[in-house]
């Protein structure tokens, strides 16, 4: 089977745009902050910060979030699982989140990101916004509230984000078997 | 560099026996555990199916202290045992107490003992993670990659061609000598300073430099870590002086403002406590600016949830 684009970069930008349409669509951004997953959550969570304080006419806050010690398979992991920065920057005591993850597959690097969220104070409720949705693969019973695309795919296929910033161009592909 | 992700040995029983990898793998990981620290909530769930093991058979404060802070913000649940008051005192073998302690499942051992080498022969006799709390006068792993990570912090990611000079009574710490191949294998430039009587005849073998002469050694370094003259160890036993008298190594080797102006430049205190204020170093520039020796203590609890956590994971495989 060959590999899939399932996002070319064209369309990239179109679903961006609805995304951040859609959160202002239903949130206060005076009250709400983003929050994306380190490491390519993150990055989804920039893009999207740009295109709100465009929207909402100031700039959103947007923190880094590393879930790494709060993931549940830190020792039955086939590699050493290594951290990435975190970088909050600002507590979420009392505000809306949205948090941000790139692909939301089994759903148990979401359940460790709203653990480590609580470390950074008590949000009054959070959100969840993804760029692919692989549906029919959850462990966990976790599901966005914000989906750029969603995906029917088997659990040996891998699906891969393309960043501008990092391949030059924007784009996400389905990959048959997981990339070395 | 490209990072390692896996410490290359299963315990640390010293600094020798580590790869530079190794050091910059802790170091990176223990800067994640020091943003960890400084958020509203200090903990997180990472060791939390692991029980670790406190094993001191000889006293410490600040270090038992520092490992069990690192185990509780990790989730770890702990359990403490010191050699006074135990069965250790009937008369019961190193190993024997071990394999007791760790048939009660236990995951990970944190282990200080007054014998140099008591946690390579344990490591051979145990399946266990061992972490070497100190060992008589031999090595303190934990210490030195607290030191160094502390001297990062202060004069930068690269240590490379940094003078470091290690002041005071080498022949009797551990925190010498880990910290000598620490900062080689960083390298660093190093050199000790102190009386002949507490440097041992052969450490140039080391590769370092050797001096008695402090203002010298004031002028030369970038750093200085000012090591504790171990009073127990000095003649109240009737055992052997190693100097004349209290007030003359202070003349000679005590670390005062004057000595340290004389270097025209920012030089960085160290010093792995506890403190002899007006003996090693006066209390004026312990408590200035040049001082780390307070960050050398926020840090060593980073560095010390970094190594549990890296060993945590070593176990697998």
């Amino acid at each position: 089977m060959q590999d899939n684009v399932l996002i070319p970069s064209e369309q990239f930008e179109l679903i961006l745009d609805r995304l951040a349409h859609q959160l202002v669509e239903h949130h206060d951004f005076s009250t709400t902050d983003l929050v994306g997953l380190q490491p390519r959550g993150s990055r989804l969570a920039e893009r999207l910060q740009r295109r709100l304080g465009t929207l909402v006419g100031h700039e959103v806050r947007c923190g880094k979030l590393d879930v790494t010690f709060f993931r549940d398979d830190i020792r039955t992991h086939e590699k050493p699982l290594t951290p990435n920065v975190n970088d909050m920057g600002f507590t979420v005591e009392g505000r809306d989140v949205v948090l941000v993850d790139d692909v939301l597959f089994t759903g148990r690097t979401i359940r460790a990101g709203l653990d480590a969220l609580l470390a950074h104070g008590r949000p009054s409720s959070v959100a969840l916004a993804v760029l692919i949705d692989r549906r029919f693969s959850r462990e966990l019973p976790i599901e966005p509230n914000y989906i750029g695309k969603h995906v029917d795919s088997i659990g040996a296929q891998h699906v891969k984000v393309r960043w501008r910033e990092e391949h030059g161009a924007d784009s996400v592909i389905l990959l048959n078997s997981k990339p070395e | 560099m490209t990072q390692a992700q896996r410490l290359s040995q299963p315990s640390l029983l010293g600094i020798r026996g580590c790869t530079r990898e190794d050091l910059e793998l802790i170091h990176a990981t223990a800067k994640e555990f020091k943003d960890v620290l400084n958020r509203p909530i200090k903990k997180v769930p990472s060791l939390r199916d692991f029980t670790v093991a406190n094993l001191f058979f000889e006293d410490s404060t600040r270090t038992r202290l520092s490992f069990e802070l690192a185990e509780k913000r990790l989730s770890a649940d702990v359990v403490n045992f010191s050699a006074a008051g135990s069965s250790v005192k009937k008369g019961e073998t190193l190993v024997d107490t071990v394999n007791n302690i760790l048939a009660m499942k236990v995951d990970m051992v944190v282990m200080r003992h007054p014998h140099p080498g008591a946690h390579h022969f344990l490591a051979s006799k145990v399946n266990v993670p061992i972490v070497n709390a100190g060992d008589g006068t031999h090595e303190h792993p934990t210490q030195a990659l607290l030191d160094t990570f502390s001297l990062r912090h202060a004069m930068g990611e690269d240590l490379t061609g940094k003078k470091v000079a290690i002041v005071g009574d080498i022949k009797h710490s551990r925190v010498a000598l880990s910290n000598i191949l620490a900062l080689q294998l960083l390298g660093a430039k190093v050199r000790v300073c102190g009386p002949q009587t507490l440097i041992p005849k052969h450490i140039r073998s080391l590769g370092v430099e050797v001096s008695h002469d402090l203002d010298d050694t004031v002028r030369w370094a970038d750093a200085l870590n000012m090591l504790r003259i171990q009073l127990e160890r000095q003649g109240s036993d009737g055992s052997v002086r190693f100097f004349p008298t209290l007030r003359e190594y202070t003349m000679r080797f005590g670390l005062t403002m004057e000595r340290l102006e004389q270097a025209n430049r920012d030089v960085v205190v160290m010093h792995p406590g506890p403190i002899n204020r007006g003996v090693e170093i006066t209390s004026e520039v312990a408590d200035s600016p040049h001082a780390i020796i307070l960050d050398q203590v926020e840090n060593g609890v980073a560095v010390r949830m970094a190594v549990l956590y890296l060993l945590s994971q070593h176990r697998d495989t």
